[in-house]
């Protein structure tokens, strides 16, 4: 078995609101010294999902990430993980993508590869919540897309997911080779051991740019976007949380409740 | 083919339920209107299922000028491509404008594949749409970075421009059962071969009063409940608050709670009037289920607790010690 996985650094979603800044000229996160960019989280949990089935079913599984100021460190999180290969797509021309021209990078990079039998993605980025490159990969591929996985399983040559939606949880099939996009019940990722990490630390990715790719740079970063960012703000902040005391844990209960009283909530 | 035929029109992709318009669809009928005004069109919707035309109907008072239904059995449940490719032909047709979903489990999943198709610009879940009165572009702002952010999308010019609806960003119009009119069915074949996912099983949760999505005070619980038993008081002080009980994965993943009512980044989202937090951290895959939260108040033992960085008003102590009090108290307020 095959497996792609792929995977985007953001910047630590753990940063607090009050050292959270933009820098409006570039419509970018300027994180705070010291905080180091991670693995979206979801897309941790789609490594997760593949080390699994690699686990059960034997197979290969390469990471592709594109990003053109990777920290090592964290992209190749996923070697250490167990993945076997990592692919860095970085140049000048992915600069400025959105959703759909980051999904005509990824699904010729895919293409490129080849021979996959399952991609998994996350099923939204944690920085732009966009929940839109993993589908678009599957159209662009013409492949079976199920989004929002937890468990899943392949089962006869076919890749089975169970998904949450509302209130009905729902498992659906679909043969291979298919793209699912993992939620967060895909359960615990694991903790990479120290020695995988020297050995990650010690692998260098394959780096590809649009040209490796074969595609013309109209169709990726900012040319390729159709969708334009003209402004990334930080609302005006309501104040500080008001702290509701009292003598005693209860009255602050009972000062929490005549406070919402107060101010009609309940 | 590109779509450049300038209609004008809003297009609403319709969702249905139990025989009945979803929510979502009043609101987006409510957004859509001012879209509509603004660029001086008209607003349609677009249903897909098995014998709607009556359902369908419901639309007209809720401000659709023109409801359109795609009638066909093997439309009866949502299947991606097929749904997809119903609407993309759907759209060659109708050549709207603007194409609205709304950030429903569906529309999240059905959204992207349109997009890909139509070569149309999205923004997903978004609070916020307007027509920019230069370029007539729409302009979509949604939350990014777990709500600490927000970003102004321009939609771009393939049309339609495209855009996901967050469920309770939007206000719908006051019902008119005066509006009405006939639906239009469109003569699309929806092609069964087209599809290449099916549904093996399906369980639906059984759901005891409000339901989370619909509810104005939610009282979400984490971790720090500590018990299955202790969860009980959670579920009779929403009961007492006419609310209802969502969850964090913290919550969840200890057994106090079914994780459907988990809220989050890729969980259930909500945005109540008032969101009281706990026993929960206030982690950021969590606060991006809630953050949108007219009104957010928390009780956490722990001070340095981020939840306290985005709540409004907030009680440092045990739940234990400080929640009885506090439903006692709210049990007094609502009955005086
Ligand atoms: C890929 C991924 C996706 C995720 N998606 C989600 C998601 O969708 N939804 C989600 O909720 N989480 C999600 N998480 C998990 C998230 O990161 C947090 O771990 C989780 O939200 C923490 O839950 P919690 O606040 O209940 O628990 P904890 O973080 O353990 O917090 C418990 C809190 O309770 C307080 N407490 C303890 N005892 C008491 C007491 N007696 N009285 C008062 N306060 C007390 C503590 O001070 C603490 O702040 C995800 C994580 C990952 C990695
Ligand atoms: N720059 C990227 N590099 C690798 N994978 C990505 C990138 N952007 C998005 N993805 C994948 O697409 C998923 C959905 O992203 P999004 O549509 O941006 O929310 C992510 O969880 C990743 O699996």
């Amino acid at each position: 078995m095959k497996f792609l996985v792929f995977v985007k650094q953001i910047p630590d979603p753990e940063i607090p609101p009050a050292r959270f800044r933009i820098d409006p000229q570039t419509n970018t996160v300027v994180p705070p010294v010291g905080s180091s960019p991670v693995v979206s989280l979801l897309d941790e949990l789609a490594v997760e999902a593949a080390l699994r089935l690699k686990d059960e079913h034997g197979g290969e599984v390469t990471v592709v990430t594109l990003c053109n100021n990777p920290a090592m460190n964290v992209i190749k999180k996923p070697l250490a993980m167990g993945a076997d290969e990592l692919v860095l797509l970085q140049g000048q021309a992915f600069e400025g993508g959105d959703a759909f021209s980051t999904a005509q990078a990824l699904a010729a990079a895919a293409a490129k590869i080849g021979d996959y039998d399952l991609i998994v993605c996350g099923t939204q980025a944690g920085d732009w919540d966009n929940g839109q490159v993993g589908p678009c990969i599957a159209e662009a591929l013409d492949i079976p897309c199920i989004t929002s996985v937890g468990h899943m399983e392949i089962v006869d040559g076919k890749i089975r997911g169970e998904r949450t939606i509302g209130d009905t949880t729902e498992t659906v099939e679909a043969p291979l080779p298919a793209l699912v996009t993992a939620g967060n019940n895909v359960g615990k990722a694991r903790y990479p051991k120290l020695r995988d990490i020297m050995a990650a630390g010690r692998k260098q990715p394959q780096v590809w740019n649009a040209q490796d790719l074969g595609i013309d740079h109209s169709r990726v970063g900012a040319a390729g976007a159709l969708t334009k960012v003209r402004r990334l703000y930080v609302e005006e902040s309501v104040g500080e949380c008001e702290m509701i005391e009292g003598e005693t844990p209860a009255e602050a209960g009972e000062k929490l409740a005549l406070k919402l009283r107060e101010m009609r909530i309940i | 083919m590109e779509n450049t035929k300038n209609t004008k029109r809003i297009l609403v992709v319709g969702e249905l339920a139990d025989g009945n318009v979803v929510g979502i669809i009043g609101e987006l009928l409510g957004v859509g209107r001012r879209l509509a005004d603004a660029l001086g069109g008209e607003l349609s919707t677009v249903f897909l299922g098995s014998s709607i035309i009556e359902t369908a109907k419901q639309a007209f008072a809720q401000g659709a000028d023109s409801v359109y239904a795609v009638d066909d059995t093997v439309l009866e449940d949502y299947q991606p491509e097929l749904y997809a490719s119903v609407i993309e032909k759907v759209c060659k047709d109708l050549a709207p404008s603007v194409l609205l979903l709304g950030a429903t489990p569906i529309g999240r999943d059905l959204a992207p594949r349109l997009s890909w198709r139509l070569k149309s610009g999205l923004a997903s879940d978004c609070v916020e749409l307007s027509i920019d009165p230069e370029t007539s572009a729409l302009i979509a702002t949604r939350p990014v970075y777990g709500g600490k952010a927000l970003a102004e999308v321009d939609c771009g010019t393939t049309l339609p421009a495209m855009a996901t609806v967050r469920p309770k960003s939007q206000a719908a119009l006051p019902p008119d059962p005066a509006r009405t009119g006939d639906v239009v069915l469109l003569n699309v074949y929806a092609d069964p071969a087209v599809a290449k996912t099916r549904v093996v099983s399906k369980t639906t949760a059984e759901v005891k009063g409000i339901r989370l999505e619909d509810a104005r005070i939610v009282v979400g619980g984490g971790r720090g409940m500590g018990s299955a038993e202790n969860w009980k008081v959670l579920e009779a002080l929403a009961e007492d608050l006419g609310g209802a009980v969502g969850a964090t994965r913290g919550a969840c993943d200890e057994g106090y709670c079914d994780t459907v009512f988990q809220l989050g980044i890729s969980s259930k989202r909500v945005a109540p009037e008032l969101y009281l937090a706990v026993g929960i951290s206030g982690a950021s895959q969590h606060m991006t289920g809630v953050s949108f939260s007219k009104h957010i108040a928390c009780i956490n033992r722990d001070a340095s607790a981020p939840i306290f960085s985005e709540a409004e008003f907030g009680v440092v102590g045990n739940w234990e010690d400080v929640l009885p009090a506090f439903h006692r108290k709210v049990k007094e307020l609502l009955s005086g």
